[in-house]
């Protein structure tokens, strides 16, 4: 199983003792276990029926698997600044329990163990966000991460409750098949969907976001955008197509309540912004909303759309996260004024920071494109074409931050720009896998057929 | 692979080129080469084209073929030609070759420069080529946003205004078109086939009325907002009026194309009853266009913005035809598309020719130019003089076609309205001949221009072909004409079964 892999994995760490070779270690084990994913597992059930796993978890998995990947060739540049030394195989660790965590969600069959595995992937990345101890802002990160997510615990676990007390079990196979339309259960849907909508950093749940996003180290913060926010987009997708299909026409409400909130503020809070992280972060609310509009749909259609946009999401954001790591390894700029110029000095950079932009904006060729038509694609389905019109809408203002980005580094004159640098190999391979995905997922169809196999709808 | 994606693999591949090359002087020159190669191309494609149907091949479109992409959505990558398709594509493959020479001296980033110029023209063919809605909106898409960074990097004045506002007012259309197509996309199972994205079986579906109604206008106005329809014109003075010589004449020469050949091929062709229902609302808006168009070029003292409004009328002359709906106003609208094309191409070429010279571009600042440069302030002449549609010359025949078909409509209502948009014929008049007869004629202003040089042989070239393609239409408009004429037939056939009804 995926998750005994990775167990070795933190054996293996703590029975290391240089830095080095912890680092090198690791990016080669996530290699090894992401391509071990891929392996066809059979089907099946474990501990009665709490752990479960078939075909569309364990794409789910590897799709994560992929984003981690990328983000440890990143990261290896960073972590082996001097000011680490002692916790670098801290940093590992606890992002490895994340992704256990994270799969424990996935493969759930039980809200039990959905709950086990919430926590296991939301406390570490606490400790995460405060890694850089010595910065009062990664601290108040950690607090506030801590803090905001043991309320929403807490909220989600009271509705898990109210569940519990009305159906009598929580085994999703049985809720399933039970109807659930009191005014308690749904307002125990209400707290579960808050729970989530946390975590997927919906609006009106997603204070704190850009503070986390701005005070924790920018690795963390693409783990969070990315791997965090995407398990916790596929875990509630499952969950609505299955234990909570009875209500379905309630939640399609809430859905499109929320999406067109989501888009909008975080759009509108996204065209102010000036740091580079807080920036992303908005924009990264933004981009939730849009999945939303996958979710909605219900079929195996928007299940699909919802996969292949985090797919894609994962590359993009990796990427102009990537860039934007770099950049504050290497000069400690996160500034959006610090980029004006950026193009004359490091014109690498710059295009694919361009093409990531492009590609969360949603133009063509690039991949962004093809995972923003298709959740469109999947909401029209249902027929909800002015909740299309307005998230299109939502594309194009998002555009115009995207472009003030792109216009800063292309256009924007700067008598002191960034000065050339050139980063290490591991970084060069994490950025060109980015761009490797920004480009072939999108033009090369079978990645989205493959998706399309496995998924299934309502 | 066949014939037709060598549009688009051509310009990828000159792309790749340009990649690889070191200075300036090799950049223009393997761009040249390419968009050489694109010219000669499109020459062959319009004499394969002719062949074709000489030897009795009817159908609706030839050379066609179609790749499964997304198998799942039945997203095809669907590509074919009719007459106006390749009409269209000889137009854009003559305005880029153009567009190149005019842009030999480009110093500052060549290689992105052209790279973006480039990457643009291969959206446009592709565009032209695609028969599918989505590789259609996609090449769409891939057409408009190089114009950003091509404006903002390269542009003059107000420079990252306008191109923001360009890219968002053009964005924000597109977004209307995107829920436009989506609609049509799960409609087009009405007559109980499968859902198609391919605009030749779409239009052998009919799309329900509720479903018309709600998707015409999401389409018209998309497409209509690159064709700047009145009130969604504005991005079109100011980009014109900012953008580089090349990319003006690219962008008034075909893009502007784009929106006039999209409203016909998806919004009229696929949605025939709701076109014909609400033709009335939309004609009141591009008539608007063609006068308010006119109108504004007169009171401008740039000569770049008058253009650009003279392209905002001209390009509502062809909605207007468009909505007119028959088929003498729809072959009216084709030529126009392909005579403004061509038109305003050779009018910015030239702007940008004298402007980077004289450093001015405001009539009142220039004067006498016929003395200095001859070859320039004649080219100037003929532009002016195929804008007004003097006979002769490509601006005639098309005008002439739009006023003959849209004369057809027996009732007052579109009587009147053709002859308000007839009257912009007399402005345009009025402002032609103001500029020609202040920037050529009369004293020079300045000592200075006294030492300017004429057109050096890059710019001759450029404008020679415009000049060339200008009055061969105007004296031969019979074979482009034809060709254009029986590719109408499906659209008139989609439109006169509304009628009967």
């Amino acid at each position: 199983m995926l998750t005994l892999a990775l167990m070795i994995i933190l054996i293996a760490e703590l029975s290391t003792e240089n830095k080095k070779s912890i680092i090198n270690l690791s990016m080669l084990l996530m290699v090894a276990v992401t391509v071990i994913g891929f392996i066809p597992s059979p089907e099946g059930t474990l501990f009665g029926g709490m752990y479960q796993t078939n075909h569309l978890k364990v794409l789910m998995k590897n799709i994560l698997n992929i984003g981690t990947m990328i983000l440890f060739f990143q990261v290896a540049d960073w972590i082996k600044k001097p000011e680490y030394e002692n916790k670098v195989s801290e940093f590992y660790m606890l992002i490895i329990s994340t992704l256990i965590g994270m799969n424990f969600m996935i493969s759930s069959g039980h809200f039990l163990l959905f709950y086990l595995g919430l926590e296991l992937a939301t406390i570490p990345i606490a400790a995460l966000a405060a890694y850089d101890r010595s910065k009062n802002i990664s601290a108040e990160a950690g607090i506030k991460l801590i803090l905001s997510s043991a309320l929403s615990s807490g909220i989600m676990l009271y509705g898990i409750s109210m569940l519990y007390g009305t159906l009598g079990s929580l085994y999703y196979t049985d809720m399933a098949s039970m109807d659930m339309d009191t005014p308690l259960q749904i307002m125990a849907f209400i707290f579960f969907f808050a729970g989530m909508g946390f975590k997927i950093s919906l609006v009106p749940f997603h204070l704190w976001t850009a503070d986390v996003y701005e005070g924790a180290p920018v690795n963390v913060a693409s783990y969070l955008s990315v791997i965090s926010k995407g398990a916790a987009v596929f875990i509630l997708t499952i969950l609505l197509y299955t234990v909570f299909f009875s209500i379905a026409p309630m939640w399609k409400n809430l859905l499109y309540a929320i999406a067109i909130v989501t888009m909008t503020v975080g759009n509108l809070f996204a065209l102010r912004q000036k740091n580079l992280k807080r920036f992303l972060a908005f924009s990264s609310i933004a981009q939730a909303g849009f999945i939303l509009l996958g979710m909605i749909d219900g079929s195996a259609l928007g299940m699909a759309s919802i996969l292949y946009f985090v797919l894609i999401y994962i590359f993009t954001n990796l990427g102009a996260f990537g860039v934007v790591s770099a950049i504050s390894v290497a000069t400690g700029k996160e500034h959006m004024d610090d980029y004006n110029g950026l193009y004359a000095t490091n014109p690498k950079l710059s295009l694919l920071m361009m093409l990531s932009l492009f590609s969360l904006a949603g133009i063509p060729p690039v991949a962004g494109f093809f995972g923003k038509f298709f959740l469109f694609t999947a909401a029209a389905h249902s027929g909800y074409y002015w909740l299309v019109f307005i998230a299109v809408i939502n594309a194009t203002i998002s555009l115009y931050y995207y472009l003030l980005v792109v216009k800063a580094m292309f256009i924007n004159k700067n008598d002191n720009p960034i000065a050339y640098f050139k980063s290490n190999l591991t970084t060069r391979i994490g950025l060109g896998l980015c761009l490797a995905g920004i480009f072939a997922i999108g033009l090369f169809s079978p990645v989205y057929e493959y998706i399309r196999m496995f998924s299934v709808g309502m | 692979m066949d014939f037709l994606t060598l549009f688009v693999v051509v310009p990828v591949l000159t792309i790749v080129g340009i990649v690889f090359t070191r200075d300036m002087k090799q950049t223009r020159l393997v761009s040249a080469i390419g968009m050489g190669i694109q010219l000669i191309l499109a020459v062959t494609l319009v004499f394969m084209y002719l062949a074709e149907r000489k030897a009795g091949n009817t159908a609706e479109m030839l050379f066609s073929h179609s790749y499964v992409w997304f198998e799942s959505l039945n997203i095809t990558y669907s590509i074919g030609v009719d007459g106006i398709s390749v009409a269209m594509i000889m137009l854009t493959a003559i305005v880029v070759f153009t567009g190149v020479f005019a842009s030999w001296n480009v110093k500052h980033l060549p290689r992105e420069f052209f790279i973006s110029l480039i990457f643009l023209s291969s959206g446009v063919f592709g565009f032209f080529i695609s028969i599918d809605l989505f590789t259609m909106f996609l090449f769409y898409e891939v057409a408009v946003i190089p114009m950003f960074l091509l404006i903002g990097i390269w542009g003059t004045g107000p420079k990252e205004y306008s191109a923001m506002k360009l890219t968002l007012m053009l964005m924000g259309g597109s977004a209307l078109l995107l829920v436009g197509l989506l609609g049509i996309y799960f409609n087009s199972n009405a007559g109980g086939g499968d859902l198609t994205f391919n605009i030749l079986e779409i239009s052998k579906v009919k799309i329900p009325m509720q479903a018309q109604r709600m998707f015409f206008p999401m389409t018209f106005i998309g497409f209509g907002v690159l064709g700047a329809l009145f009130p969604f014109h504005t991005w079109s003075p100011d980009g014109h009026a900012s953008a580089p010589t090349a990319v003006s004449m690219l962008h008034a020469g075909v893009l502007m194309k784009l929106g006039g050949y999209g409203a016909f091929r998806v919004a009229i062709f696929l949605l025939p009853d709701a076109a014909q229902e609400m033709s009335w609302f939309f004609l009141i808006l591009t008539g608007i266009s063609v006068v308010y168009g006119a109108f504004g070029a007169i009171h401008q003292k740039d000569l770049k913005y008058i253009n650009a409004y003279s392209s905002v009328s001209h390009c509502g002359l062809v909605l207007f035809a468009i909505l007119m709906m028959n088929k003498t106003a729809l072959d009216g609208a084709i030529l126009q598309m392909i005579s403004h094309g061509l038109m305003t191409a050779l009018f910015f070429a030239l702007i940008g020719m004298i402007y980077g010279r004289t450093h001015t571009r405001m009539i009142n600042e220039l004067g006498g130019l016929m003395k200095i440069m001859p070859v320039l302030s004649v080219s100037y002449v003929i532009a002016g003089l195929a804008s007004l549609g003097l006979p002769g010359l490509s601006g005639f025949v098309a005008e002439m076609t739009i006023f003959f078909g849209s004369f057809q409509h027996s009732d007052a209502f579109h009587r009147i309205l053709t002859i308000s948009a007839a009257a912009s014929i007399v402005i345009t008049a009025v402002y032609i001949l103001r500029v020609v007869g202040q920037i050529l004629y009369g004293p020079v202003k300045n000592d200075n221009y006294l030492k300017l040089s004429d057109a050096r042989w890059y710019e001759r070239v450029s404008t020679g072909v415009l000049i060339f393609a200008i009055a061969g239409i105007g004296v031969a408009p019979l074979w482009l004409s034809n060709m254009i004429n029986e590719s109408l037939n499906p659209i008139v056939h989609q439109i006169m079964q509304v009628l009967i009804k």
